[in-house]
């Protein structure tokens, strides 16, 4: 494979891998702030690009379009939250994982009955040639979701480390019963942190709409994929998921371009999956912090 | 107090029948008419839902409403495996349906390709299902709750693609045709009278086994370590190997459930096996209720007659429903539509929210629950 | 013969040694008690023996008593489930009881490695599961009866009270038929008059045979039960001996009984 082939391989990557990575913040919000994997993150992603195209083609500008498609998502995470979280907080992990199973079953099909089963697409945030880098055609859209993939990754980690809130929201992750004792509004994190997740995946969405079409069953798969990203690069650690998306991205992408296998590409998918499962199955220990012995 | 609903009670007949025998003399005939009356009560709600289904072919010969209560019967075979899984041994599977998928497309294959014996094609199925079971339980079934669930999803999304890209085998999109259909000493069971009798042979006997499964020894050990593993292994319990059995046994049972939907309806196809059909199954078998294995009647019930139901609207909705009405019935029905009538009527003396407390497992390295509390 | 040999065991928890090169022994039909402040080892300790936890260091060697021709095991190197089988028993610290299930239901799960039928006999309800049945609820009862609950065989074990939940524990540990009795803390959370229950059971229990070895904070209940007594302080065992000498040990009493021994005394 040539330098130019490798590297358009390399940037197809990394910009699937930016969403993968933008899911894989989302479940990391919630996880770390509830212990509870939000099964319904993926459809968060897929309301955002649909949502987009709706506005957009109601005649909102592109701009306002995106906006407007992150806050609906938004108030759609801070519903779920307060509806079908909120009464199972202190349920068990079985029980949370059914409810947002349900969820993301429920908000697929709305779904399908809101926008139909056509795939739809936004156009490209801004026009323009595409780049030439190295001989690889580089679209712009891969500049705008680099950019602002990076900055929502920059604007969480201020959240956190500066604000008095975001250090709440911390505080309650690494010790809940000491934060509670210190009178941190558990009830207010924990909607906050679902709001947060479902803007940080709707997000995704908008910015990976314009490259790859959006549909209402385009969730599963991207929640499926955040999750392995999100355990490839640590479970509960925010630049993990990072890492572990834009690994994903370019696992995905570089084994389709590197396979000798002209029907390798049909296997894309499978990739991500069996990454998954091989990193669950090799440290399923080590993914679950403490052997459970000790807590007898 | 029947936690477990009536049904399962049935293998209290025998403790119940040891007492009996044991009042002096005339024992005999009294353990005799203790056992059969001990037995029939408990075996009441099985026989009866026996007697209808198998005799509905009698007085109903509409061969549309023959074949949703065909669909019926394949989906209770999935639901009463997932039931058992999920409820008895608390863990879960998201990717069931690959099992079904794997039942279906063994039958076809081995069917359209091979020419084997359409009921040796449900046999090997069955098999080649339990041996992905124990492939992908072995290393899954190590992980808890979130992990298990995903890993689960995860196996069901590559077997899918396999099916579609594997298009040598499996045809790909366009599915695998002209499948036989299962014969019964030389009848053909595309009658849709017979095969109904057969279907439900079929589903009733996996729902009599899963019924006499709670009061074992094998049954116990399930909810032991449901509810704590570590004091399960404590007393001599295999965890791994009792939660690779039942899920291998649910396996071959969506496996079975397969290969019945590809010989009667003749065509597959894979979208019909993919992670909307895994979830859908877990929507059903908990709406229907864990804490008894009848609410895997319930749910299978549901599961086909809502569609028909909502037809008359949009059939799209069904999934709609189905997945605001898990939210509500783990909220607000932790027994699902099965333990309904007793809690409305205020049967019970408390409210046992069984899987919230039921599949609890560790519960003190759930993290965050002070917290959260 | 001792029953167990815990020889050179050290466990550590990423950089903290939990428990550091201990050795010590049960011998047949013997009580003893495993002491020492909040953090001193003991629950891991016990961990360890049921074989829920490996050491990183050290053998804890086990033969059954009751059952002769049993060949010593290493419970360093197995797991909790061929532990049982071998002969521990165990109870928690925390209740780990099944709540879902009747009193004698929980007892006839500690009957499982007394039975065969498996799940094919179960799903068929086969002679051989009738007859196994059978005979678990009679091991259970009579468990039961050991464990001074006889009377209580037919109720919902979530209904019973926190004194009782402990002996029902009890009670399953027996059902395995063990040779070794591990109980964590049996006593915590229990009154006076249930104190005395769990001593005389605890005795009964010794009497008939099975070695016991307890972890309890209950320094009165200890003293009375045991016939051994070993100390644990940060880890590592600082003393060994009768409970007469235990109470008179200047490292003991320095390291532990000096708080709350002496506050414990004056009630009793």
């Amino acid at each position: 494979m040539s330098l130019q082939d490798f590297l358009q391989f390399v940037f197809a990557g990394i910009t699937s891998g930016s969403v993968y990575a933008l899911t894989a913040l989302g479940f990391t919000l919630i996880y770390n702030a509830t212990g509870i994997i939000n099964f319904a993150q993926g459809e968060f992603v897929m309301l955002g690009g649909l949502a987009a195209v709706s506005l957009h083609s109601g005649g909102a500008p592109l701009a306002l379009a995106a906006i407007g498609a992150v806050a609906v998502v938004t108030v759609v995470g801070l519903l779920f939250e307060l509806l079908a979280i909120r009464p199972l907080l202190n349920a068990s992990v079985l029980a949370q994982i059914i409810v947002t199973v349900g969820a993301s079953l429920a908000l697929r099909t709305a779904a399908m009955l809101i926008w139909g089963r056509e795939a739809v697409a936004l156009p490209a945030f801004t026009e323009g040639a595409p780049l030439s880098v190295f001989g690889a055609t580089v679209v712009p859209q891969t500049v705008w979701v680099l950019g602002v993939t990076a900055l929502i990754v920059i604007a969480l980690q201020v959240f956190y480390r500066r604000t008095l809130l975001g250090k709440a929201v911390r505080a309650c992750a690494v010790n809940p019963m000491a934060a509670r004792l210190l009178g941190i509004p558990y009830g207010r994190v924990v909607l906050l942190t679902f709001g947060a997740s479902a803007a940080v995946a709707a997000a995704g969405g908008v910015l990976i709409t314009p490259i790859s079409f959006m549909s209402y069953s385009s969730g599963a798969l991207i929640g499926l994929k955040g999750f392995a990203a999100a355990i490839l690069g640590g479970l509960g650690s925010p630049a993990g998921a990072v890492a572990g998306g834009l690994a994903l991205g370019l696992l995905e992408s570089l084994s389709v371009g590197l396979l000798p296998w002209s029907g390798a590409s049909g296997y894309k998918d499978a990739i991500a999956f069996l990454i998954l499962l091989l990193v669950l199955f090799a440290r399923p220990q080590g993914l679950l912090g403490q052997v459970s012995a000790q807590k007898v | 107090m029947p936690r477990f609903g009536q049904g399962e009670r049935a293998g209290s007949a025998t403790g119940e029948a040891v007492k009996a025998g044991e009042v002096g003399p005339g024992g005999w005939e009294r353990r005799g008419r203790g056992r059969a009356w001990s037995w029939a009560r408990g075996n009441l709600a099985f026989l009866l839902f026996s007697l209808v289904a198998l005799t509905v072919p009698l007085y109903l010969t509409n061969s549309y409403y023959l074949s949703i209560l065909a669909f019926f019967a394949i989906r209770l075979m999935p639901t009463i495996g997932l039931n058992l899984l999920l409820g008895q041994a608390g863990q879960i599977s998201l990717g069931h349906a690959a099992f079904i998928g794997l039942g279906a497309y063994g039958s076809a294959l081995l069917t359209t390709r091979w020419g084997l014996d359409p009921w040796a094609a449900v046999f090997l199925a069955a098999l080649l299902s339990a041996l992905v079971a124990v492939l992908i339980g072995v290393p899954a079934l190590r992980l808890k709750g979130h992990y298990l669930a995903m890993a689960t999803l995860g196996f069901g999304e590559i077997v899918l693609i396999l099916l579609v890209q594997l298009k040598g085998l499996t045809g790909g999109t366009d599915g695998v045709v002209s499948i036989p259909p299962l014969e019964l000493g030389g009848w053909s069971l595309a009658d849709p009278r017979l095969f109904h009798v057969v279907v439900w042979s079929a589903a009733l006997i996996m729902l009599r086994m899963a019924l006499n499964l709670p009061r074992t020894r094998t049954g116990r050990a399930l909810i032991a370590l449901h509810r704590t593993e570590i004091a399960a292994s404590s007393l001599g319990i295999d965890v791994a190997f009792h939660k690779l059995q039942v899920f291998v046994v649910s396996a071959i049972f969506a496996s079975i459930a397969g290969s019945f939907l590809a010989h009667y309806v003749m065509f597959i196809s894979p979208e019909g096996f993919g992670v909307t059909l895994s979830v859908l199954l877990v929507a059903g078998a908990v709406i229907g209720g864990l804490a008894t294995v009848w609410g895997a009647v319930w749910g299978a019930g549901l599961m086909v007659l809502l569609p028909e139901v909502l037809a008359r609207y949009n059939e799209d909705y069904t999934l709609l429903v189905f997945g605001l009405l898990v939210i509500v019935v783990m909220i607000f029905l932790p027994e699902g539509l099965a333990g309904a009538p007793a809690r409305l009527l205020g049967l019970r003396r408390t409210l046992p929210d069984t899987v919230a407390r039921r599949s609890q497992g560790e519960p003190v390295e759930d993290r965050g629950s002070e917290c959260r509390s | 013969m001792p029953v167990l040999r815990v020889e050179g065991v050290t466990r550590r928890f990423g950089g903290v040694t939990a428990v550091k090169e201990v050795s010590f022994q049960v011998h047949e039909a013997q009580i003893k008690a495993l002491i020492g402040p909040n953090g001193a080892g003991k629950t891991t300790l016990f961990n360890l023996v049921s074989a829920i936890d490996r050491p990183d260091d050290g053998r804890i060697l086990f033969r059954n008593p009751i059952r002769t021709g049993d060949a010593q095991i290493d419970l360093a190197r197995t797991s909790p489930h061929r532990a049982s089988r071998a002969g521990i028993g165990r109870t928690f610290q925390h209740s780990q009881i099944f709540e879902e299930l009747s009193v004698l239901d929980n007892v006839k799960v500690g009957r499982h490695a007394h039975g065969r039928a498996g799940l094919f006999s179960a799903f068929l309800t086969l002679p051989r599961q009738r007859r196994e049945e059978a005979a678990a609820e009679e091991a259970a009862r009579r468990a039961l009866q050991r464990a001074g609950l006889g009377d209580k065989t037919e109720i919902e074990a979530d209904s019973l009270p926190l004194g009782e939940r402990h002996l029902l524990e009890i009670a399953r540990a027996l059902a395995t038929e063990p040779g070794l009795l591990l109980l964590d803390e049996p006593a915590a959370g229990l009154n006076n008059e249930e104190t005395e229950r769990l001593a005389e059971t605890v005795r009964r229990i010794r009497d008939d045979g099975v070695t016991v070895l307890l972890v309890e904070h209950d320094m009165g209940f200890v003293m009375e039960v045991s016939d051994e007594v070993v100390v644990l302080d940060y880890g590592e065992k600082i003393a060994e001996g009768s409970p007469l000498m235990i109470r008179s040990n200047p490292e003991v009493i320095r390291a532990y009984l000096g708080e709350d021994y002496l506050a414990e005394e004056e009630p009793r």
